[in-house]
């Protein structure tokens, strides 16, 4: 008799391809296609040797990056840091296959998205330092129509989707011009993906045709429980009942590139919202306020790290050819921006008392002018204690 | 002048059509809004004159309608939401707290999220259970949101026009019960600045009778039979919950000397309590009395058969006068 709760058969290890997954690298960093990647090979055969290196060196630099932001919690600089470590390809390919019009909206894990699109690595340091609970101007060009984090999950799922729903009121999509039409791309995982505001975003963004793209990480994990804890289901199989559904091999930085451009162009072009669930895997803590080793074995662990991202993209451009002086500079580049990361980490302004009313309302508030002042006379009557 | 009289329903359809034909970013978003104009006809003919972007009938799910108002704002645009009723705006609570209320705070103030939230509240109306509900303490207490409520149709066309023009998210509780009356509305000129300022609705001198929304119309009619008693009540509506305009109620109370909150809210952790709390502390010596409250029981709202004992009327609030009075 089968035990409704045990979800012990699908838990655990890597699962089972399913036979629509789109990979085009082999975890060896051979090229083998499977049948559903053959349509996407004329994106990978557009990507120049340059475009290839650019991938590879992105997929380090953060991995650097985001040991360095975990070591800096280590040491107390940071109040938590949530690391990316193994999520490089899926991060790397999708964020690269966005246009620089696409409008970007992360949940809290998109380090690498973020940084890819032009917000200063510290910005999201601020975050996690205790310095704001946002940290970057998504209006402000340098950072390229990149949201700001939201911890609530799956919330932002629903703010992509009427953003989305104003472009298309104001015509900014599907005029035809793939290099001006606008898309959306919004991040989640599988733990969110059980939120109801993900269902609803999937509803709206349906029922207006979006110019949207969803796209999951699945990185196995919700904190301490596993995704078949979220579903019975494959979860792009779920998402199909919305809207066209892809699932792509996540380690795989070509294919996440490749599903992420089509449909990201489908959108944009007025096809309605498309859905991508990116199978990978969540190789550090949840936070540094986890400990996996509660709940998930080394032998998991080991078996993931056989598909990790980099080393598969490195096997990938050695096969090309790829010198050792370029695998040496990358590295050499990904070490400066660890150091830089860390040495302006500590010189960060803390935020003055009274920016805890500044921004509360846009328009003037009188209680906030009353508590601001209060705040002020009060902390200016230690200071006149002291003279 | 431009003076019409007309209900408080109509009054809020002529500011809403306004407001529209002001600034072409307001989109009124919601239930059944469209072709049946909301199902109390709030937005009757909207949909008609402005088309379907500008008035969306969305799916039925409430924190899909807050959320993507919130991208919408994000987008530039104006929303202006409906929920169906009161008891209804709970599935969005997670967007109107978490994410509404906190996206100004969020962004370092970096972009203003104009979202405007209008909830029908309050009983009287004799409906089944989550359609007569009083939710705005909930909203009140959130840092991030403003939470208004007029009592007449002069102050229902201006405040939500108010509440458009505004940059901040605003809660616009509509008491439902005062969708039919009748009333004077002034089109040329609005009764207020802002919709923030209390407002003296009848003056007096022995006891101040504070409250808003409908509970503004109990308030009045227990200062007219007050007053054939030989007592002389002042009646505020306080018009706006979050923030609170204190100044009138202090100039009352220390004129006075006993204050009465009348609310259809159940009383514990209410906006009464909010008042009563604050004018202890800023007009003690001025007291005669405590300040009482008058409020719904802390009960869930009972089936309507029963909502004539739950509701504050008349005679309650008298009783708490007497009451005041005998200190």
């Amino acid at each position: 008799m089968t035990d409704i709760l045990d979800t012990s058969d699908q838990a655990g290890m890597v699962p089972a391809d399913s036979p629509d997954v789109v990979r085009i690298l082999n975890p060896d960093g051979t090229i083998a296609p499977t049948a559903a990647a053959e349509q996407y090979l004329p994106l990978i055969d557009a990507l120049t040797e340059f475009d290839l290196e650019q991938f590879y060196r992105d997929m380090v630099i953060s991995r650097v990056f985001d040991q360095q932001a975990t070591n800096l919690q280590r040491q107390g600089q940071l109040a938590l840091w949530p690391p990316s470590f193994g999520q490089e390809a899926a991060q790397v390919g999708s964020a690269h296959a966005a246009r620089a019009q696409d409008h970007i909206f992360p949940s809290y894990r998109e380090h690498i998205v973020t940084t890819i699109r032009g917000v200063d690595p510290l910005d999201i340091i601020k975050l996690m330092r205790g310095l704001s609970h946002g940290g970057w101007d998504p209006k402000d060009p340098k950072n390229g129509n990149t949201h700001i984090y939201t911890l609530v999950l799956g919330s932002q799922t629903l703010h992509a989707t009427g953003y989305a729903m104003g472009l298309t009121f104001d015509g900014r999509a599907a005029s035809g011009d793939i290099e001006r039409d606008e898309a959306v791309l919004v991040y989640y995982g599988d733990g969110a993906s059980s939120q109801g505001d993900v269902h609803e975003a999937m509803v709206f963004a349906a029922s207006y045709r979006t110019p949207e793209v969803f796209f999951m990480q699945n990185n196995q994990w919700a904190i301490s429980v596993p995704v078949s804890r979220q579903s019975r289901t494959p979860l792009y199989r779920r998402a199909a009942g919305y809207m066209p559904s892809v699932q792509v091999d996540g380690n795989d930085v070509l294919a996440s590139f490749a599903v992420t451009r089509r449909a990201l162009d489908e959108a944009r072009a007025g096809d309605g919202p498309r859905a991508i669930e990116a199978v990978t895997y969540r190789r550090g803590a949840h936070t540094t306020s986890d400990d996996p080793t509660k709940y998930r074995t080394r032998n998991e662990e080991a078996a993931w790290a056989e598909r990790d991202p980099i080393a598969r993209m490195r096997a990938y451009l050695e096969s090309r050819g790829a010198e050792s002086a370029f695998f040496a500079d990358v590295d050499e580049e990904a070490a400066a921006t660890a150091d830089d990361a860390r040495q302006r980490t500590t010189q960060l302004p803390s935020p003055t008392a009274e920016s805890m009313f500044t921004h509360v309302y846009t328009d003037a508030h009188p209680l906030m002018a009353e508590q601001r002042a209060w705040l002020a006379d009060y902390e200016a009557s230690f200071e006149e204690g002291r003279a | 002048m431009t003076v019409e009289t007309m209900t408080f329903g109509k009054a809020l359809n002529a500011g809403l059509r306004r407001a529209m034909a002001d600034d072409s970013r307001v989109l009124l978003m919601g239930e059944d809004i469209g072709p049946l104009g909301g199902v109390f006809r709030i937005t009757e003919g909207l949909q008609e004159e402005f088309g379907e972007s500008r008035v969306l009938d969305t799916p039925l799910a409430e924190s899909g309608i807050v959320g993507t108002a919130i991208g919408l704002a994000m987008a530039g645009f104006r929303p202006v939401v409906e929920i169906q009723f009161d008891g209804f705006v709970f599935p969005a609570f997670d967007q109107i707290t978490t994410q509404l209320a906190k996206l100004t705070n969020r962004h370092d103030g970096r972009q203003p999220f104009p979202v405007v939230i209008r909830i029908p509240y309050g009983g009287h109306i004799g409906a089944v259970e989550h359609h007569q509900e009083s939710p705005e303490a909930y909203f009140a207490h959130t840092p991030g949101l403003r939470v208004i409520s007029p009592s007449t149709p002069n102050d229902a066309y201006w405040m939500i026009q108010q509440a458009i023009a505004g940059n901040d998210p605003v809660i616009f509780l509509e008491p439902k019960s005062r969708y039919w009356p009748k009333g004077e509305v002034d089109l040329n000129e609005p009764a207020a600045a802002t919709p923030y300022q209390a407002r003296v609705a009848r003056s007096g001198t022995d006891v101040t009778l504070v409250g808003h929304g409908a509970m503004v119309t109990v308030l009045l009619q227990a200062a007219a039979q007050a007053e054939s008693e030989g007592v002389s009540c002042e009646v505020i509506d306080l018009r706006s919950l979050s923030p609170i305009d204190y100044q009138p109620v202090l100039d009352s109370v220390r004129k006075t000397g006993r204050m009465v909150y009348g609310q259809e809210a159940p009383g514990n952790v209410s906006v009464g309590s909010e008042v009563a709390a604050t004018v202890m502390e800023r007009a003690f010596f001025s007291l005669e009395a405590p300040v009482l409250r008058v409020s719904g029981f802390d009960t869930p709202f009972p089936p309507a058969k029963l909502e004539g004992l739950y509701l504050p009327d008349a005679d309650r609030i008298l009783e708490a006068v007497d009451r005041s009075l005998a200190y």
